[in-house]
């Protein structure tokens, strides 16, 4: 097989959309220094919890045994959430999910309603489906509804606005609730956003949330916010439809007493988020019910290399740690996730117009440190790039440099050569190591001062002489 | 239930094989004699004022010093004689999102992260620790835990249709990462830990 020829295939360009970020210097470097505080944060709610690691193998265990045990597990879970009263939907895809919400929103003769943070409904593109049927949405976490008003997708799984400015809130809320012009304190904004929603809550009789994570063994889901919204909005709703995607299983509840130790610390650092919401059976007067929703997952699973993607339990660490991320803003990836796990669970749906997502990593595995059910991601990320290499959907510059890449990384001997050239051309011709126009990372990074013998070289020259 | 089907056929096709068994390895919790100072450090961490007081009663006397007027204040809890009874009229939408103060029992708190275990069976609707402007929960001292996995081991998620983890006011940090107190669900809240005997 020719597998090394690059044929030309048009992919979108991650890093032309960073470049475009970068070329406002001030808030590029602003996004960086926000997510990076974040990630302090982590680390030291991390290093706070005794048995941490421990913590991140046993959640990677669990999961481990959730993807092998998946159909039964699901079962399981449908029949226990039945017999709560909760009804039960199955959808293949986005377009299925949509039309069953759509369903159950006719039958009820609902034109509005509220929602939480679901990236599941994102995925599906559920909102634009149902206004086009003339339903009118309300996200209600304050940061999904700023970029619901901006008309824009969330640039992070986690903190859906982290791209924006206070004061480009302070104008969306100025047009759209009437808050003073020029006004930019977020306490005073959250304020405004907190009574303009409360109406919305007060008056929808349907509330659609995500699902954190669903119990297989009692047939409930969990359901963490920070802000409430999304018990608000059940609570005070005739109808209650969750959105889950089908890895959201776990199987016993006391499995929770590992994940929920572990998600908010490595979301945003705290120890838990505010509310951690267990809803087994509808309120009395009330209607529950459950869409799950395959969307390609099933397929992913069967992918030897990349399946445990599908152990992610949407924290967002390996976003805000990620050094490109943090450098090129979320819609740079053109994904509903973005981030490093974004780039490896968006080529399993479209394989060449996500072709350009993998590369935009520099493997440098802080990702993979992370992340707390202890998914490879950057291994996932180089492997990818090896598919797409072979399926011949690689940008162009990224093509040429991989060509000689591959050769290299089959060989250790030459891998060893190449790395000793490789730091005499770093150290002596760095002009040609670094060239911008075809290394496009380069533009935006300075190469590290390389090392003058690799730990091996050394290694082997100070034995020789003992 | 065709997709149904298919979804599970797919599945059963392409999951991976299982993997060795994992036993569950013993965590470190805190000592039961440290629980106490550690609760309240977490829920002083979470935003929330922590107050060790002997009694219900005395529940009922702090509130009463701060909160003049019983009508600002909806009390579920027996024992800490303060504030309405809840009612029929309290408990239509309108008037409920009127409620200034919720005094709300807790089942258990855990130690390391100052959550609160509530269920439905402490509440007359599920929408009250949410609505309210300034919710009070009352938990016993021996009721805490230290960690969630001890917390998850002393409680049964299904035995009510609803139960939830509170831990602090509500928060945001959505405009700018500047933590706001007062998102969607109550502005402020207190933890009374009615003291006992260990
Ligand atoms: S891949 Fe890991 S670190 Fe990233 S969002 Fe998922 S669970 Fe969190």
């Amino acid at each position: 097989m020719d597998k090394l020829t690059p044929k030309t295939i048009p992919v979108p360009d991650h890093p032309a959309a960073a470049a475009a970020f970068q070329a406002d210097a001030e808030r590029a470097n602003w996004h960086d220094q926000a997510l990076w505080f974040i990630r302090e944060k982590r680390d030291v709610a991390s290093k706070q919890t005794p048995d941490w690691e421990l913590l991140r193998e046993t959640a990677s265990q669990i999961k481990e045994h959730v993807l092998a045990h998946l159909d039964e597990l699901l079962i399981q879970f449908e029949e226990k959430a039945r017999e709560n009263g909760i009804q039960v939907h199955w959808a293949a895809d986005g377009e299925e999910h949509n039309q069953i919400v759509l369903g159950i929103l006719r039958q009820h003769g609902i034109r509005k309603l509220v929602k939480s943070k679901s990236m599941l409904t994102e995925e599906c593109h559920l909102n634009d489906f149902l206004a086009a049927q003339g339903v009118e949405v309300v996200d209600t976490d304050l940061g999904e509804r700023i970029v619901q008003l901006a008309q824009e997708p969330p640039s992070h799984i986690v903190l859906p606005s982290i791209h924006k400015r206070k004061e480009e809130v302070g104008e969306l809320f100025h047009q759209h609730l009437g808050t003073e012009k020029g006004a930019s304190d977020p306490a005073y904004l959250t304020e405004a956003a907190r009574q303009h929603l409360r109406e919305k809550f007060l008056s929808s009789d349907l509330a659609i949330t995500g699902v954190n994570f669903a119990i297989a063994e009692t047939g409930g889901l969990v359901v963490c916010t920070n802000e409430g919204n999304a018990d608000l909005g059940v609570h005070l709703a005739k109808v209650h439809i969750a959105c889950m995607g089908l890895e959201k299983i776990i199987p016993k509840a006391e499995d929770l007493g590992v994940f929920l130790r572990l998600l908010a610390r490595s979301a945003t650092g705290q120890p838990i988020t505010t509310y951690s919401s267990h809803f087994h059976k509808p309120a009395p007067g009330q209607e529950m019910h459950l869409v799950l929703v395959d969307n390609g997952r099933s397929t992913h699973l069967g992918k030897k290399d990349f399946y445990k993607a599908l152990k992610c339990i949407r924290c967002g660490a390996c976003i805000n740690t990620c050094p490109v991320y943090r450098r090129s803003g979320g819609h740079s990836y053109h994904h509903t996730i973005s981030g490093p796990i974004g780039a490896i669970l968006a080529p399993n749906l479209d394989r060449q117009k996500n072709a350009d997502l993998p590369f935009a990593s520099t493997l440098c595995g802080s990702c993979t440190h992370v992340c707390p059910v202890k998914i490879d991601i950057h291994n996932q990320l180089y492997l990818w790039r090896q598919v797409l290499a072979q399926d011949g959907q690689v940008p162009k510059a990224k093509a040429v440099s991989m060509q000689a890449m591959a050769t290299v990384l089959a060989n250790p001997k030459v891998y060893r050569l190449a790395g000793r050239s490789g730091r005499f051309m770093l150290r002596w011709l760095p002009g040609v190591a670094q060239n911008k126009r075809l290394n496009a990372w380069a533009r935006q990074r300075d190469m590290p001062s390389p090392p003058k013998e690799s730990f091996r070289d050394w290694y082997l020259k100070n034995r020789k002489t003992k | 239930m065709s997709s149904r089907q298919a979804i599970l056929d797919r599945i059963k096709e392409n999951k991976p094989a299982a993997p060795a068994p994992w036993v569950k390895p013993p965590f470190q919790v805190p000592l039961p004699q440290d629980r106490l100072a550690l609760f309240q450090h977490s829920i002083g961490a979470a935003g929330s004022v922590g107050v060790l007081v002997p009694d219900l009663v005395s529940v009922g006397i702090y509130l009463q010093e701060r909160f003049m007027s019983p009508d600002r204040v909806v009390n579920t809890v027996a024992g800490v004689g303060f504030g309405r009874d809840v009612s029929t009229a309290i408990l239509e939408k309108e008037a409920l999102a009127q409620v200034e103060v919720a005094v709300v029992a807790g089942v258990l708190g855990v130690a390391e992260n100052g959550a609160v275990w509530v269920t439905e069976e402490q509440v007359p609707v599920r929408v009250l620790p949410f609505l309210c402007e300034h919710l009070v929960l009352v938990v016993r001292q021996q009721d805490l835990v230290g960690t969630m996995q001890e917390a998850y081991a002393n409680i049964k998620v299904d035995a009510t249709g609803y139960g939830t983890f509170i831990a602090g006011p509500s928060r945001t940090a959505d405009i700018e990462q500047s933590l706001v107190i007062g998102a969607h669900g109550p502005k402020r809240m207190h933890v009374f830990i009615i003291q006992s005997e260990l």
